[in-house]
């Protein structure tokens, strides 16, 4: 069990609300704080007008990609008879990303709400929520949840007596990152091996079972029934900085911090207070050094480009990185930034679907290069192979876990070329023994 | 192997799996799916469950179940971590070990497991075939490092100091 802290003042609370309410768990508990009126809503409109809604509150996904979730929706053919699939991501495995396995363990009716609120706007009768194989508690909380929304009525052939159908199925994944991944994610419901397919076609058009089908993160359906419910203006309106990133964001805040955890702030928030205020800032006598804020697949950043991000889409881009799936990873001085990029690569290396040659093998040699190098084995010329590696590396592969190997190793070595000449001059001593 | 209950029911030969309540677990996701193929996944799920591991019978019980040919099971199997394919300790201990967690001191947690378990390294089984010990990568809780997975618990913020009380949970 985790422990959720008390808010802050300067959170602003809306899917987290009832992180740490055991009784919110429950069907009764979260119909008595309002739940389920926005899918009775949802149901009293037609699909197209709920596609609007969203489209007009700017929610984006929460996955990792940014994009525009009612675009997406409105991508689905209509009139086409064919069935319609809604698959709700739950495969949360980005290093420093922790915000949809409390989603689920506390609110699973939030979760089960915005998945029926989906499917039913996209034309689809079923919903796939495929959860990680790890994630044995949130199944657990789920598999219940989803139990009492059936006995309620909120779930099946004739949800709440208008005589719609929506079904949710839960899948448990069994140990793949890249089943994160929507392609792969496609094939592993279906009983394959989790390789990415390529695109096109797009999911809209052939996804699941070859039928047309939209995925969203966890958080992003989450956040569905609160726009319907207080509407796309107001939605709108939770905006600090840039108006392309509207609503609030979970942030989950790991490593050499204070006080770890989700902190839910509106978008545009200085990530300076929430790493400071929010998360306790540093431990005692330490300063901050490097952050990773996307989760691990994107580009490092120095402290003083932390100090100055505002977290939204826009806000971190300016500051040479990406909100990713805004999982800050954060390091203080004592934090070693070529191990730590090995580690990344490591298992990047180890996730690898092994499809694509420059991932396969560049995954590998990265980490066996970055190893030599904490061996205290590493010749000048490795940071050249490296960046020719991590190019080699970047834009040419089916799906963009390559990339994600290559771009804190590329960061890195820009941003910190002193921890990696360290170890070249021989003036650090091996981090890893030699053999 | 030693005689644990555990290590008897894997030397045994295999019954088949897909009977009774089981059977009927797997036929009852049958109208959750439009294939039966995608029902492979879950039917490998139940066999690990019954049995601790899924084995080359096995893999042949749910190719036949299914309608599939076994090398066809066993290329997605063995695609997907979490299957034991081979048989395991009587519990099995999975620990974070990728960088959120180890700037957080997974190392030291990872030592303090290795030794009490008796496994001494990464991969292996226990002498008392209790328990395996394997690395993984990040578990989606690095807030609460360092988690561990024992069988299907998940248990976060384990220390060094906390391993031997978590262990003894674990006979
Ligand atoms: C290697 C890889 C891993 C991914 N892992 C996840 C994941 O664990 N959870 C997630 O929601 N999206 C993940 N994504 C992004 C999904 O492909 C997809 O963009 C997302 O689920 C779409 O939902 P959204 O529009 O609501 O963000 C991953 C992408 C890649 C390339
Ligand atoms: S890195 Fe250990 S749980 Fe995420």
């Amino acid at each position: 069990m985790g422990f959720p802290h008390p808010n802050h003042p300067k959170e602003t609370i809306v899917l987290s609300q009832y992180f740490g309410d055991a009784d919110a768990r429950t069907y009764a508990g979260w119909v008595k704080r309002g739940g389920y009126e926005a899918l009775k809503k949802a149901l009293g409109m037609a699909p197209e007008a709920i596609v609007e809604e969203i489209k007009a509150s700017g929610l984006r996904g929460r996955g990792g990609a940014g994009f525009p979730t009612g675009l997406k929706w409105s991508f689905m053919p209509k009139g086409d008879h064919k069935p319609h699939y809604l698959v709700c991501n739950a495969d949360e495995s980005e290093p420093g990303t922790f915000k949809d396995r409390e989603l689920m363990r506390w609110t699973p009716h939030q979760l089960i709400e915005g998945c029926a609120i989906g499917a039913y706007a996209i034309g689809a009768e079923r919903c796939y929520i495929y959860i990680r194989g790890e994630f044995t508690e949130p199944w657990r909380v789920m598999t219940k949840a989803v139990e009492e929304a059936y006995t309620n009525g909120a779930l099946g052939a004739n949800v709440f007596g208008t005589g719609k159908r929506i079904d949710i199925v839960l899948h448990r994944g069994a140990g793949a990152y890249i089943c994160g991944e929507e392609t792969a994610m496609m094939n592993s419901i279906e009983g394959r091996r989790g390789n990415p397919r390529i695109k096109p076609p797009f999911p809209a058009v052939a996804g699941l079972f070859g039928m047309p089908t939209t995925i969203n993160n966890v958080e992003t359906l989450t956040a569905v029934s609160h726009i319907l419910n207080r509407g796309a203006a107001w939605y709108k309106g939770l905006c600090l900085s840039s108006p392309k990133s509207t609503g609030t964001k979970l942030f989950s805040v790991c490593g050499h911090i204070m006080k770890p955890g989700n902190y839910e702030v509106t978008m545009g928030f200085p990530m300076k207070s929430l790493i400071h205020d929010l998360a306790g800032g540093m431990r005692p006598g330490r300063r901050l050094k490097a952050v990773i804020p996307g989760g691990s697949s994107v580009p490092i950043m120095n402290a003083v480009e932390a100090e100055a991000a505002l977290c939204d889409y826009e806000g971190i881009v300016a500051q040479g990185s990406m909100l990713g799936s805004a999982g800050f990873i954060v390091m203080d001085d004592s934090a070693d930034i070529v191990y730590e990029i090995y580690r990344l690569a490591k298992f990047y290396a180890h996730e690898s679907c092994a499809q694509c040659t420059q991932c396969r093998e560049g995954t590998a040699w990265t980490t066996k290069i970055l190893e030599r190098i904490l061996k205290g084995q590493g010749k000048r010329e490795d940071l050249d192979l490296l960046l020719d590696l991590s190019e080699q590396m970047t834009g040419k592969t089916i799906c963009v876990l390559s990339d994600s190997c290559a771009t804190p190793i590329v960061s890195g070595i820009k941003k910190f070329p002193e921890e990696f000449d360290a170890y070249l001059s021989r003036a650090k001593a091996p981090a890893l023994a030699a053999v | 192997m030693s005689g644990t209950a555990h290590a008897a029911r894997h030397d045994a030969p295999d019954q088949p799996v897909f009977v009774g309540q089981v059977k009927d677990k797997l036929e009852a996701l049958f109208p959750s799916y439009p294939t039966r193929m995608a029902c492979l996944l879950p039917a490998l799920w139940m066999v690990q469950e019954a049995r601790g591991w899924i084995s080359p019978d096995a893999i042949a019980e749910v190719a036949t179940v299914l309608g599939l040919t076994p090398a066809y099971v066993r290329g997605v199997a063995t695609f997907y971590t979490m299957y034991h394919l081979h048989p395991v300790g009587r519990h099995f201990i999975q620990v974070c070990g990728t960088s959120p967690c180890h700037l957080c001191g997974s190392d030291e947690v990872m030592k303090a497991i290795l030794q009490q378990t008796g496994c001494g390294e990464v991969g292996a089984t226990s002498p008392d075939d209790r328990f395996t010990v394997i690395e993984v990568e990040c578990l989606g809780a690095c807030g609460f490092a360092t988690p561990i997975l024992v069988d299907d618990d998940f248990h976060d913020s384990v220390t060094p100091e906390r391993v031997a009380g978590v262990l003894a949970r674990y006979p």
